[in-house]
């Protein structure tokens, strides 16, 4: 198999990944796109690792790891989401503008 | 798994496989950022990252695949289904999901997909992989090689996702009726 049939798919799934977090405006469905971006590098380590014939497997350990850290990174996504939700009763990231960097004059 | 260490007749069914598993990752991901269901997404993100897992099986890595199948499809998907409920989401089809800014988020994930796929393609048109006789990634191998030679970087992940279990804990039971 050419090495770029998974490259090319790691490339497609993280340009779709980031279409995802660039256009959803609920803060779940944006994390849906993150977990498509991370999925794409996994493909890229799995496909370098089965290409090298690494003795001690550091594609498919770095995966795993990428795996792990993906998990880490949803469960605290999803708390501060939640928490969005009971102070401001919606998560749509284009109305949370408390931290936004605004010129005083044309603050709302 | 026999799948990648199938002999050289073998070959053309792997890249078959490997093809139509593509192809539904790729489909089911476009679905995932253009449905007008919430919940869809997220059953389109079983379909994305079960072909996946299959993808790994392909490649060798059986280990990571069962991985992937129990920790996404098991449990990051629940948690975003758990997520979507929480947050009261409608379940009906809702046509304002999208932001009105497709067309410059098109432009930029079209602009990304392009730029990786010409240099990836680039630098490595002429490479293959060789899966005849690979060493499948069962779970003794990953075993003996994450307890080996990477015990450090596993035992630091260890301490990451304690760390952030307590985060959430601590997010969640925060109190929000006070001035923070």
């Amino acid at each position: 198999m050419p090495l770029w049939w998974p490259l090319l798919l790691a490339s497609l799934l993280f340009a779709i990944g980031v279409y995802g977090v660039l256009v959803r405006r609920n803060a779940v469905l944006v994390l849906m796109g993150v977990e498509l971006m991370l999925n794409a590098v996994n493909i890229n380590f799995v496909a370098f690792d089965a290409q090298l014939r690494d003795r001690f497997h550091g594609g498919q350990t770095f995966a795993l790891f990428v795996i792990v850290i993906a998990a880490a990174e949803i469960g605290l996504a999803l708390a501060i989401v939640l928490l969005v939700f009971r102070t401001h009763g919606h998560i749509e990231v284009d109305d949370l503008r408390e931290l936004a960097d605004r010129d005083p004059e044309d603050a709302r | 798994m026999s799948l990648a260490a199938g002999s050289g007749s073998g070959t053309g069914w792997v890249q078959a496989i490997f093809v139509l598993l593509s192809l539904v990752a790729l489909a089911s991901a476009l679905l995932v950022v253009t449905t007008a269901h919430m919940v869809h997404a997220a059953l389109w993100l079983v379909v994305t990252l079960g072909s996946v897992a299959g993808i790994y099986l392909v490649l060798a890595a059986e280990f990571v695949a069962w991985v992937q199948v129990l920790i996404y499809v098991g449990a990051v998907v629940v948690l975003l289904l758990f997520a979507l409920m929480l947050t009261r989401a409608p379940t009906g089809r809702q046509d304002d999901l999208n932001l009105r800014r497709v067309v410059p988020a098109a432009l930029v994930a079209a602009l990304v997909g392009a730029l990786l796929t010409v240099t990836v393609v680039a630098g490595f048109h002429d490479v293959r992989i060789d899966l005849n006789g690979a060493v499948v990634g069962s779970a003794e191998t990953t075993g003996t090689t994450v307890f080996t030679m990477w015990v450090l970087p596993f035992e630091v992940l260890s301490v990451l996702l304690l760390a952030a279990l307590v985060g959430a804990i601590a997010l969640s039971r925060l109190r929000t009726d006070g001035d923070g």
